[in-house]
């Protein structure tokens, strides 16, 4: 079954994609958007009937040199199980809703076939990202890792025609070239220590790293923190984290479609997982995880502050999408990989349903894409704006404070903002509180901006302004049911009660170190949760802590006995007690996000229904300030001044003074002057009178036994 | 013991025989009127001694008293020489004909100057050596000279003659002084003396020794003799005289450094690595001012006796085996070639100017192509034969830690491509000046085409030659 998920994908790429002048880009289309649903559909079958055990299943031999043995595998724990249904599903409907969107395209002439490509991207797109997902080892995870970053690739440049597309293609490449090296460093520092780069083997090893130190760029490391570290550089290009992030705005010049899967949904939380799937090694790496920390709330600020004044609709999304990524980080680095992992599949679900409704808004008004051209559409394309509702809602995070009724993004977001709480950073949980009120004002103000006030912009867009086809708003329907029921279904399983989580993603359950958690609790602040926690096992504890106690001992020091991985999808470390901090976070913590949001939508209302002149006064008031987010911290200005001309004058070097003078010139000179010279003297020896043959011949005699006189025969 | 010795030199002396018959019955019966057939004939004598040679196995057999040896490494040579020199014949037949220039005495002299060579190869004392070289050299004078008519013609014969002399003087002086110091003129025995270190007389004698063999296989600074020895004479002489002439001398040489002086390779290393590396340069950096194609290709060998060279300076079973497969290549390359430059003509004229190419490509694509192909081989361009020759001598001179001799051969091979591609060029994309017409003879054609396909398909193993040629070299290096 797994197999079939795993390929299905690639077979609709390459029959669609190499097929489609046989059978018609109707076909191609059809046959790839059903093996995709077909795709989907079992995902779902693995995830509900997935029992926690961790399996792992070989298709075929790789690799095999020295030490290095490397298979193509399958590793199905929960981690796995969750990025199957995330990815298949969110690409499938995607698939249908490029029928509707990609169905007309002025980028492309009369008569030229784009649709079969785009959907085979599409397609080898989904592939690739289920081999990261699924790999067994480090080095397939790269491979499924780069085949994402080369689907990207082509599908951010796929309206070749344009200028714009292509440079926002080679960026989105180039930026995550320079995290796949950390990446790449890190497996091979991974592959230097361990000696394995199956997941396993690393896995267990990963307590013997924390103990040792590894010299590099001439300075020792603590292995497991610097590995740690580099892994999370490539985290960090991928899923768009400060610093790396400059690719993903851009990113947008790709079809709407493209940006809902790759850039909102599946690809950039790639990162997100690998940190989560390292989550054995980051237990073991506490700098490394205030790294994450730290720049995951700095996105997470960073990101939603920009997002405040863009005016282009998908832009908005991006920097949201950026901004949201950050919170998940927060939360892996804080060690609560579940809530990161709870916030990857309900962003997923209502990003996605957010890009794609954005894509229906700009098929209605015609590929205008500046909301301050839209305004009053809510009448025009009802389905698309109740579509959108649910996703503002869902991002906002609208849910009743303090019970675990809400929208999808209430659940996981307020899980994240306790965890970062309890990680103990006060830095990470006000940016991001504060964060989360500014998501609520950009998102509000989208909404406002395009549904409601006057009509703006062109009057000749507004009047054909029209709904977008079922096979559209189908994937909208789907993604808004994900939106509003996946956070309440699966709180508990990601987020909930420590035994809950456990046997959901397959853990042993420690409960020596969480009885000693919940004594710690028992004795400094709430005794009543505790002490229910405690008597939620209250028959294998006992037995268990005898058990647990080797394994414990084990991970901190032991060095003979051989070390084995850590069972279940997700580790944390038995003194890892973010969770059940987390959960019992003081009042005023957990409705802080809620008040947040409530705070933004009021500004929002205030500044966008009630007083409409009023962003125009504050930007006119506060110039400096706009202009500074309005060009995202001028990122791009300073990088291009940094890296990019310098780059630039060294290419320009290399090329005129290296190539052109040194290379060029030397192998001109060569060949036009000193190789003619010898030629024509050749040919002045060849004078055809008998005696200079015999000459030379003579000559040659001599120089031979001067030689053998000199240097040979003399012994 | 006579009756064996018989058996070992069967082959020759039924070449010999057969040369000796036909001269005989062509002077008594048609003498001109049967050198058609007489040539076919030689040819198929040739074929079949190949094959009769080839079919035999079995271990060294020395034979009257070791003077003449029949090895391994002997008979991969004299098949080689043997399939040349008969290709060459078949394929000068026609062109010989409609010139006036088929003599009965042709295939005659040629089948003389391989039983020369035979002996060569399988020389197992320096008198037994020269007996054989000079039989082939005599022979090839005359053939190089046979347009008597022509100035070009016999000042080619006589050029060759008189510094063929001068280079059996200083090969018979190597051979004298080699005499005088080891004893002996047995191989086996010089092997013997000189264990422990030749003494200087001895290395004088080598030197002198492997000057007289550069002079044969026209390596520098021995070769001024070629370009117009190749010029000159007709041009189905100048095929004959890059192909099997070469593979003996190379042969020759081979068995004298291995067989007599395999003890003290270090001694003659340099100075054949000398040779190697003057000669390529020479080779590829002379012809790039050549337009004449006979004497391009006369560079060209030369160019190609160095690579070969550099195998036998490896001074090691594994470069001898490159040196053997290189000289195998390199005859098949040269049949090609030559097989096309016979069919060069205008108005029934033959034409040598490489200027009379350009646009061929238009005219004849197939033979253009094949042209190509064998262009491509020679300047040895992956993934014709000629890379792996190329590859395999660079191999052996790199393993021998000569890495100096395999870097210098790669510059060379650079700079010996453009003349190479030049002709590419004029084929496929040359202003027309004065086209060739006439249609190619059908042997030509067969040989041209069959040549060029074997440098595309060969990629695939060589057609089996490598294993051949490893033993071939194990026999003669142990």
């Amino acid at each position: 079954m797994l197999t079939i998920i795993l390929f299905a994908p690639l077979i609709g790429a390459l029959v669609g994609g190499f097929g489609w002048k046989i059978m018609g880009e109707q076909a191609a289309q059809w046959i790839t958007t059903g093996l995709l649903f077909l795709a989907a559909f079992l995902s779902w079958i693995v995830f509900l009937t997935f029992n926690g055990e961790t399996q792992h299943i070989e298709i075929l031999r790789w690799i095999q040199s020295g030490a290095l043995d490397t298979s193509w595998g399958i590793r199905l724990d929960r981690l796995t199980a969750i990025m199957l249904i995330v990815v298949t599903t969110v690409s499938s409907l995607v698939h249908l809703y490029s029928f509707g969107y990609m169905a007309h395209d002025d980028n492309f002439g009369e008569g030229v076939a784009y649709k079969a490509r785009f959907f085979a991207y599409l397609s080898f797109f989904t592939f690739a990202m289920l081999m990261l997902v699924t790999a067994d080892n480090l080095v397939q995870m790269f491979f499924g890792w780069e085949g994402v970053g080369v689907a990207s690739y082509l599908l951010i440049g796929f309206y070749y025609k344009k200028p714009s597309a292509n440079a926002a293609a080679i960026k989105a490449f180039v930026v995550n070239r320079v995290g796949d090296f950390g990446f790449a460093l890190g497996i091979f520092g991974l592959f230097f220590l361990v000696d394995s780069i199956k997941m396993d083997d690393v896995f267990a090893a990963a307590p013997k790293l924390a103990e040792t130190n590894l010299t590099f760029l001439w300075q020792s490391w603590n292995a497991a923190n610097l590995i740690g570290v580099l892994l999370f550089i490539g985290a960090m290009g991928k899923s768009a984290q400060l610093f790396l992030h400059t690719w993903l705005p851009d990113a947008m010049e790709g079809p709407t479609p493209v940006s809902a899967l790759i850039h909102a949904a599946t690809m950039v939380t790639a990162g997100v997982f690998l940190v989560c799937r390292m989550s054995p090694l980051f237990e073991y790496a506490p700098e490394a995880k205030a790294m994450i920390v730290w720049i995951g709330a700095s996105t997470a600020f960073f990101a939603a502050t920009v997002g405040l004044v863009q005016n282009d609709i998908k832009r908005v999304i991006a920097y949201s999408t950026c901004s949201q990524l950050g919170y998940m980080f927060v939360a892996a680095g804080s060690g609560v990989y579940g809530a990161a992992m709870f916030h990857l599949l309900t962003h997923a679900f209502f990003k996605a349903m957010l890009f794609l409704g954005a894509g229906s808004v700009i098929h209605a008004m015609h590929h205008e894409q500046d909301m301050r051209n839209y305004g009053g559409l809510r009448k025009k394309i009802p389905y698309t704006f109740w579509a959108m509702m649910i996703g503002t809602l869902a991002i906002t995070g609208v849910g009743l404070p303090l019970t675990e009724i809400g929208f999808a993004g209430f659940l996981s977001k307020d899980a994240i903002i306790e965890s970062a709480y309890a990680g103990g950073s006060g830095y990470a949980f006000w940016a991001l509180v504060i964060a989360a009120a500014m998501t609520s004002f950009y998102s509000w103000r989208l909404m406002f901006m395009t549904f409601y006030g006057p009509e703006k912009g062109n009057h000749h867009t507004h009047e054909h302004a029209h709904e977008s086809p079922m096979v559209m708003l189908v994937p909208l329907g789907v993604l808004a049911l994900g939106a509003v029921f996946s956070g309440m279904v699966w709180y508990n399983s990601f987020f909930g009660e420590h035994e809950k989580m456990a046997a959901f993603f397959g853990m042993e359950a420690h409960e020596a170190a969480a009885e000693g958690a919940a004594a710690d609790h028992a004795a400094t602040t709430e005794a009543a949760p505790a002490a229910d926690h405690s008597a939620a096992a209250p028959a294998d504890a006992g037995a268990s802590t005898a058990e647990a106690a080797p394994v414990a001992a084990e991970a901190a020091a032991s060095a003979d006995s051989p070390a084995v991985a850590p069972k279940g999808a997700i580790f944390m470390g038995p003194d890892n007690h973010v969770l059940d901090d987390a959960h019992h976070s003081p009042a005023w913590v957990k409705v802080s996000p809620f008040i947040a949001m409530l705070l933004g939508f009021l500004l929002a209302f205030q500044m966008y229904i009630r007083r409409p002149d009023l962003p125009a006064k504050l930007a006119a008031n506060q110039r400096p300030l706009y202009n500074f987010l309005l060009n995202k911290w001028y990122f791009d200005e300073i990088y291009n001044f940094l890296f990019v001309e310098p780059a630039k004058s060294v290419g320009r070097f290399l090329w005129k003074q290296g190539d052109v003078a040194v290379i060029d010139g030397g192998i001109n000179g060569l060949a036009l002057g000193i190789v003619p010279f010898f030629t024509r003297l050749a040919g002045r020896a060849q004078s055809g009178y008998v005696f200079h043959y015999a000459f030379a011949m003579v000559l040659g005699i001599a120089v031979i036994l001067t030689g053998i006189t000199l240097f040979g025969g003399a012994h | 013991m006579i009756s064996a010795d018989m058996t070992t030199v069967l082959p020759e002396i039924f070449l010999a025989i057969f040369a000796m018959f036909a001269l005989l019955g062509a002077v008594y019966t048609g003498k001109d009127a049967t050198a058609s057939m007489l040539t076919w004939a030689t040819g198929a004598v040739f074929l079949a001694l190949a094959i009769w040679i080839g079919m035999q196995g079995g271990d060294r057999v020395a034979a009257f008293g070791g003077t003449f040896v029949s090895d391994g490494f002997s008979r991969f040579l004299k098949v080689t020489i043997l399939l040349s020199a008969a290709a060459v014949l078949v394929m000068s037949e026609a062109y010989m004909t409609r010139r006036g220039l088929l003599r009965f005495e042709y295939p005659i002299l040629v089948a003389l100057a391989v039983v020369g060579m035979m002996v060569m190869v399988s020389a197992g004392d320096l008198m037994t050596l020269y007996m054989g070289l000079e039989l082939q050299s005599l022979a090839l004078y005359v053939v190089a000279s046979l347009r008597r008519d022509s100035v070009k013609s016999t000042e080619a014969g006589l050029k060759y003659f008189v510094l063929g002399a001068l280079s059996s003087g200083i090969l018979l002086y190597g051979a004298s002084l080699t005499y005088g110091f080891a004893g002996t003129t047995l191989f086996s025995g010089i092997l013997a003396s000189v264990t422990g270190g030749a003494s200087l007389g001895l290395l004088f004698g080598i030197a002198f020794l492997i000057a007289g063999f550069a002079f044969k296989v026209s390596a520098a600074p021995f070769h001024m003799w070629t370009p117009d020895v190749y010029e000159g004479s007709p041009t189905p002489v100048t095929a004959f005289f890059a192909t099997a002439p070469k593979v003996a001398a190379m042969g020759l040489f081979a068995r004298v450094v291995f067989d007599a002086f395999g003890g003290v390779v270090g001694d003659w290393q340099q100075i054949v690595a000398f040779l190697s590396v003057v000669s390529m340069f020479l080779g590829a950096v002379a012809a790039i001012g050549q337009t004449n194609i006979k004497r391009l290709m006369a560079y060209s060998s030369i160019a190609h006796m160095g690579f070969a060279l550099m195998g036998l300076a490896a001074g090691t079973a594994f470069g001898v085996q490159a040196m053997l497969i290189y000289m195998a290549i390199y005859v098949t390359m040269n049949v090609g070639t030559f097989a096309f430059i016979l069919a060069m003509e205008k108005d029934g004229r033959p034409v040598t100017d490489i200027a009379a190419l350009k646009n061929y490509s238009k005219r004849e694509p197939l033979q253009a192509l094949a042209m190509l192909v064998l262009m491509f081989s020679l300047a040895g361009v992956p993934p014709m034969v000629g890379f792996f020759g190329k590859f395999y001598v660079l191999r052996a001179a790199y393993d021998a830690n000569m890495g100096w001799l395999a870097v210098s051969g790669v510059v060379a091979s650079v700079i010996g491509a453009f003349y190479y591609l030049r002709i590419v060029y004029y084929m496929y994309f040359g202003e027309e000046t004065e086209a060739l017409d006439g249609k190619m003879n059908p042997v030509l054609w067969l040989f041209l085409m069959g040549s060029a396909a074997v440098m595309v398909l060969g990629v695939v193993n060589l057609f089996g030659i490598e294993p051949l040629a490893a033993a071939a070299a194990a026999t003669l290096v142990n």
